[in-house]
């Protein structure tokens, strides 16, 4: 006998099992129908033609110390190559007594993007701590107090150089990525007609061409005599320069912030700034996480270009030590070995945006 | 419309004309409303209800006419206009909480950065309504996370919080599940009850014979009828509050 209706309700039953095994997750996943199976073994064959070359190439046959390019030769990478040109690669032509200095600010900038990833530091003391590591960098890689030697901007080499133009660059960029953005936003019709002129000005024009602007005819509408340091014009051309892509990601977000939000905080009596930082700001920024991130990736590789007005960051650095005679031709060991410092840096930005959307999507679903 | 024992009106609009580009959304609308007083407008959609109570807090734009709201009138002023917004509370279809603060955020925002009460203080009036519109548990949570009928109860604490004079209720429960109507009606009647100046769109006729003092009726920009809700309701003056009546009290 069936019962029409229930007194008590149903208990809740598990879920189905996906699947059974390992066997069957590879049934399911790589051979369930011939054009899969016939993907699963390209891929696997492809894998057993390329993977131990490779693996030869960089471990079995490589020759990790060797006294001149020569005795270097061989089947296998040269890492000799690297451990020799590891200092010059990292830090160029800064002091060779010195280089503890930069060691220093590379750790310090390490140091200041772990920290950036607890939540619990998050706020004014983190705002601290970053003014205390900048202003230590500075020191560090200045010197001319507390004992240490002046070193002149024109030998700030290699990674540290790098990490500067990238961090402050973005440090910089982002608040007046926002101006811009809320500017173009804006119901004043001459700021948004400023806003709007700056940034398509700015897009319209590739990067090569502002460092080269800032850099040669700069000096040129400058009274003589006065000279602005040839590493700050370029850190101004790069903040100018990603400030109006990252303008348009932002503005990208504050489009995407519905309309009874405004009405909302209006209409509890929120100035427009209020507004703008409590109500909008939050949320158009953790929605446009990704695209922010993709440009700060982005401009963090830009910082090579920066090769072209003189300034020696990491591929500079690179680039040079593959000129000595003695040391010719390792051009594979060379890039791979900076690829992979970039790869680190750039992989931990894509990282820490994915931490970023969990943080802020915590608790904001159904 | 005059205010039956002669006191001052604390919402005035005097020939109030709006227009959205060629089109004529408002029509020489003239309402007091007073002190402690409940209003509810009614009509058909496009009548122009909404838009006249988002110009009392100036969140639409009159052309033409005159609106003062507790002493204060509205031109483009924006301190004028800050100030009427204080002390003017609004409810909207939508909720429009901020998904982004947690319902005790929510409600301490704006006394803590309008009002600059002591974070301490806002929060202990937060937990005070939250108790009055009966969600006290969930204050940790965000609006994400409640049901429609209880995201609209936490966007009633909300304007509470502000301790407005007046509170504004623009079609509260149009946009909610049936079987949680009810439940912020409720809370309404309560309010009500309180002596709160209401002005309230809605097309809940159960909630308007309640709750009203003076019922208007809109259609096609203008006020086409007002009174009491018992001679509103068993005596429409004009063919159009007839018929409009008789569409929505047919089921």
């Amino acid at each position: 006998m069936t019962e029409a209706t229930h007194e008590l309700p149903l208990p809740a039953a598990r879920p189905p099992a996906a699947s059974a095994g390992p066997l069957g997750w590879l049934r399911a996943n790589l051979f369930n129908s011939p054009l899969n199976t016939i993907l699963t073994l390209a891929a696997v064959y492809l894998f057993v033609v390329t993977i131990p070359p490779i693996i030869r190439w960089a471990f079995v046959n490589a020759i990790w110390s060797a006294d001149s390019g020569r005795a270097c030769r061989g089947d296998g990478a040269c890492w000799a190559f690297i451990a020799e040109k590891l200092r010059f690669i990292l830090f160029g032509r800064y002091p060779y007594q010195e280089h503890w200095r930069p060691l220093f600010v590379v750790v310090t900038f390490v140091a200041l993007i772990l920290a950036s990833c607890d939540r619990r530091l998050w706020g004014r003391r983190l705002a601290l701590l970053w003014m205390g590591g900048l202003a230590a960098v500075g020191v560090l890689m200045w010197g001319g107090i507390l004992g240490l030697t002046y070193v002149e901007t024109e030998l700030w080499n290699g990674l540290p150089l790098t990490l500067i133009l990238a961090i402050v660059g973005m440090a910089l960029a982002f608040p007046l990525a926002i101006l811009l953005a809320l500017g173009r936003r804006s119901q004043l019709p001459a700021i948004r007609a400023i806003c709007v002129a700056y940034i398509e000005l700015v897009r319209g024009v590739p990067l090569i061409t502002v460092l080269f602007m800032a850099s040669v005819m700069l000096p040129l509408f400058l009274p003589t005599g006065v000279t602005i340091d040839k590493l700050l014009r370029a850190q101004v051309a790069f903040i100018l320069f990603s400030a109006a892509y990252l303008a348009e990601v932002i503005r990208g977000g504050l489009q995407a912030i519905p309309k009874g939000q405004h009405e909302a905080a209006d209409a509890l009596g929120l100035s427009y700034w209020q507004r703008t930082r409590l109500i909008v700001l939050p949320q158009a920024l953790a929605m446009v996480i990704p695209p922010l991130v993709n440009t700060f990736i982005g401009t963090f590789k830009d910082t090579s270009l920066v090769i072209i007005i003189g300034l020696f960051d990491l591929l500079g650095t690179t680039n040079a030590a593959l000129t000595d005679a003695n040391w010719r031709g390792f051009y594979l060991e060379a890039y791979v070995f900076t690829a992979a410092i970039y790869f680190c840096f750039c992989f931990f930005m894509s990282r820490y945006s994915q931490m970023l959307e969990r943080e802020f999507n915590k608790g904001r679903g159904r | 419309m005059t205010i039956s024992d002669g006191q001052v009106p604390i919402i005035e609009l005097r020939g109030v004309d709006k227009w959205y580009g060629e089109f004529h959304v408002l029509r020489n609308i003239n309402l007091d409303v007073g002190k402690g007083e409940r209003v509810v407008v009614c009509g058909p959609s496009g009548s122009g209800k909404s838009t006249m109570i988002r110009c009392i807090n100036r969140l639409e734009e009159h052309q033409r006419g005159q609106i003062i709201v507790a002493g204060i009138e509205l031109t483009s002023d924006v301190k004028n206009i800050e100030a009427i917004r204080r002390e003017v509370g609004m409810v909207f279809q939508q909720f429009n909480l901020f998904p982004h603060l947690t319902v005790l955020e929510n409600l301490t925002l704006a006394p803590i950065w309008v009002r600059k009460l002591p974070r301490k203080e806002a929060e202990e009036t937060a937990r005070l309504y939250l108790e009055r519109v009966r969600i006290p548990e969930q204050a940790e949570k965000y609006p994400g996370q409640l049901s429609g009928g209880q995201q609209q109860r936490v966007a009633i604490a909300r304007s509470l919080c502000m301790k407005p004079e007046i509170m504004l209720f623009d079609e509260p429960t149009s946009a909610l599940d049936p079987e949680m109507i009810k439940e912020v009606l409720d809370v309404m009647i309560e309010l009500a009850e309180d002596g709160m100046t209401m002005v309230c769109v809605t097309h809940e006729m159960g909630f308007a014979r309640t709750v009203a003092d003076t019922m208007v009726f809109m259609d096609r920009g203008e006020i086409v009828e007002h009174g009491p809700p018992k001679e509103f309701f068993a005596n429409p003056k004009s063919d159009r509050t007839r018929l409009f009546l008789s569409q929505i009290l047919a089921h």
